[in-house]
């Protein structure tokens, strides 16, 4: 006799077996599975060994994205936890009024997909008719060839995806802040601390789990950065905005070398925790 | 007097950053409205107000039909994950049996591997059941979530066990108790997950310009994508500006409606499109 949860867990939990199985399940497997083999979806599989490992590690442009992609993520995490901690530490001021307005104002760009930020960006970058420079020229600065120098065009993608996040942050970083109790400052405040060693020795341990989440989460978001690029240059001038994501798009679907695509995803997937890991190991603090 | 200078400096500063954040899209919302020619002015207010951005969208593309799309897949896409994910949360918070634990640990393994690993084997599959360019594609991988499904779980923890059995020897059915007695209990959890869903899905873009190469199934951010790159848009910007502002609107209008919501759903969680 089976008993009634036993019954009703099953069946009530089997949409997610089902859903697991084909998913994941089958998707984990054929990966590892195609990372040996060459095939263009067309003729039948050719077990190629570790081929595709080879190629890997003499293919330029894998090392030059995953560096693009290195460049982009240097820039936009430091500057989205600089920008979040400054706006949610002025937002976190008691005698501040209005302070859901600015909150919704920051957000605003969150909530927009990525397709029209980047849109939008890509008119305001335009060298000639930007918005930006003719800006930057009325305070009598020169023109930025933001998206045709190969120097400029990468952090200025990775401006706007910190433009486009920042909101989610303060909003993280605020909430954490709010719950800092206020006789912390006080009592500290009594011993003599001033407000930068304060800052230092109270904020950022108290909220070091959140600001955790944020470098985690902000590295797992600029791995897969793809559709800004994609709409944006191309990846280019000269693969210098080649994203790794967009490189597997273009090995994958305009290639169908799928066997080389598979490999590139696998070894993306085991840089993505080899970095998520140092970064907690190098930032996560038991206060 | 020191107090007051510096929460002075602090709105000064809120508020320009805050208006560097708002003017973009004003200026992108006015550009639709203005003459080719004014476009690259700064000044948010048209000399004359023309919709010729817009009707040249509705000329060039099938705009609407990829608005229908959408809303199709979205709508779809998260009635299915509300109702499956919830049945499985219960089933995981409410139901002892063997192999739970077991079931949840792979549900948060699953949830660590990054999708670069599953994508290319998903499309083999999408190929293999014959359903690229088609619907199925784009719905059936996102038919449920397990983030909800950890959502909900959490969530659901949180309902006395006994207002369940004490409907349970009233005879009422496993599904009627999740839909009648849980539910009406968890409106913020399933706010939420509909929410983070709904953007999800109508956002994304990746998936969509893989599996869809037709234009009537094309979903609105694959088509604006497309319109905006390819040649069709002739370089007007006014036009593609125009797109991209009506990609914009439904998220847009439901933010202003749920804002709250929205925040604190993705505050919560950590996720973003």
């Amino acid at each position: 006799m089976i008993s009634h949860d036993e019954k009703y867990g099953w069946i009530l939990a089997s949409p997610y077996i089902v859903f697991f199985l084909i998913i994941s399940a089958f998707p984990i497997l054929f990966s590892a599975v195609l990372i040996f083999m060459r095939w263009n979806m067309l003729s039948p599989m050719t077990f190629i060994g570790m081929q595709n490992f080879i190629t890997l590690f003499q293919d330029p442009l894998f090392w030059k994205s995953l560096i693009n992609t290195g460049l982009f993520l240097g820039i936009h995490i430091p500057l989205q936890i600089g920008l979040a901690l400054l706006i949610s530490a002025l937002l976190n001021n008691p005698s501040l009024k209005g302070k859901s307005v600015f909150r919704s104002a920051f957000f605003l760009p969150v909530v927009i997909s990525g397709v029209v930020v980047t849109i939008l960006w890509k008119q305001l970058y335009s060298t000639e008719t930007g918005l930006l420079n003719s800006m930057l020229l009325s305070f009598g600065v020169q023109k930025v060839p933001w998206l045709t120098n190969t120097k400029i065009a990468m952090p200025a993608i990775a401006l706007m995806a910190t433009w486009k996040n920042l909101g989610l942050y303060v909003v993280m970083l605020l909430a954490g802040l709010q719950n800092i109790p206020r006789s912390l400052y006080e009592a500290a405040g009594i011993d003599g601390a001033g407000k930068i060693s304060q800052f230092f020795h109270i904020t950022v341990p108290m909220i070091n789990p959140i600001l955790i989440m944020v470098i985690v989460l902000s590295t797992i978001g600029g791995f897969s950065l793809f559709i800004e690029p994609y709409i944006m240059t191309g990846g280019g001038p000269l693969n210098s905005t080649l994203s790794v994501n967009l490189y597997i798009y273009q090995q994958a679907f305009s290639f169908y070398k799928m066997g080389y695509a598979a490999t590139l995803g696998i070894t993306m997937a085991a840089i993505i925790f080899a970095v998520v890991t140092l970064e907690r190991k190098l930032f996560e603090r038991n206060y | 007097m020191k107090r007051k200078i510096l929460i002075t400096l602090s709105y000064l500063l809120l508020f320009s950053l805050a208006l560097s954040f708002i003017y973009p899209f004003l200026w992108m919302v006015s550009a639709t409205f203005k003459p080719e020619i004014e476009i690259q002015s700064p000044n948010l207010i048209p000399s004359a107000f023309s919709v010729d951005s817009y009707r040249a969208v509705f000329n060039k593309i099938p705009i609407g039909r990829a608005f229908i799309n959408s809303v199709f897949v979205s709508v779809c896409v998260t009635f299915s994950v509300l109702v499956l994910s919830s049945i499985v949360g219960y089933a995981l918070s409410h139901l002892k049996f063997r192999g739970r634990e077991l079931i949840f640990s792979i549900m948060l393994f699953t949830m660590m591997i990054p999708f670069q690993v599953t994508l290319i084997p998903m499309y083999v599959l999408m190929v293999k059941f014959g359903w690229v360019n088609t619907y199925m594609a784009l719905i059936f991988p996102a038919l449920i979530s397990v983030f909800g499904i950890y959502l909900f779980k959490q969530y659901f923890q949180s309902i006395p066990h006994d207002l369940i059995e004490a409907a349970r020897l009233d005879g009422y059915h496993e599904l009627f108790i999740i839909f009648r007695i849980v539910w009406p209990n968890s409106v913020p959890a399933i706010v939420t997950v509909g929410i983070l869903t709904f953007m999800n899905i109508w956002n994304d873009v990746l998936w969509p310009i893989i599996v869809i190469r037709t234009r009537n199934l094309m979903t609105m951010p694959q088509m604006v994508t497309l319109f905006a790159t390819g040649g069709q848009a002739e370089a007007q910007i006014g036009t593609i500006l125009a797109s991209a502002t009506m990609l914009a609107l439904p998220v847009v209008i439901m933010y202003l409606f749920f804002q709250r919501h929205f925040i604190e759903s993705m505050a919560t969680t950590g996720l973003k499109e």
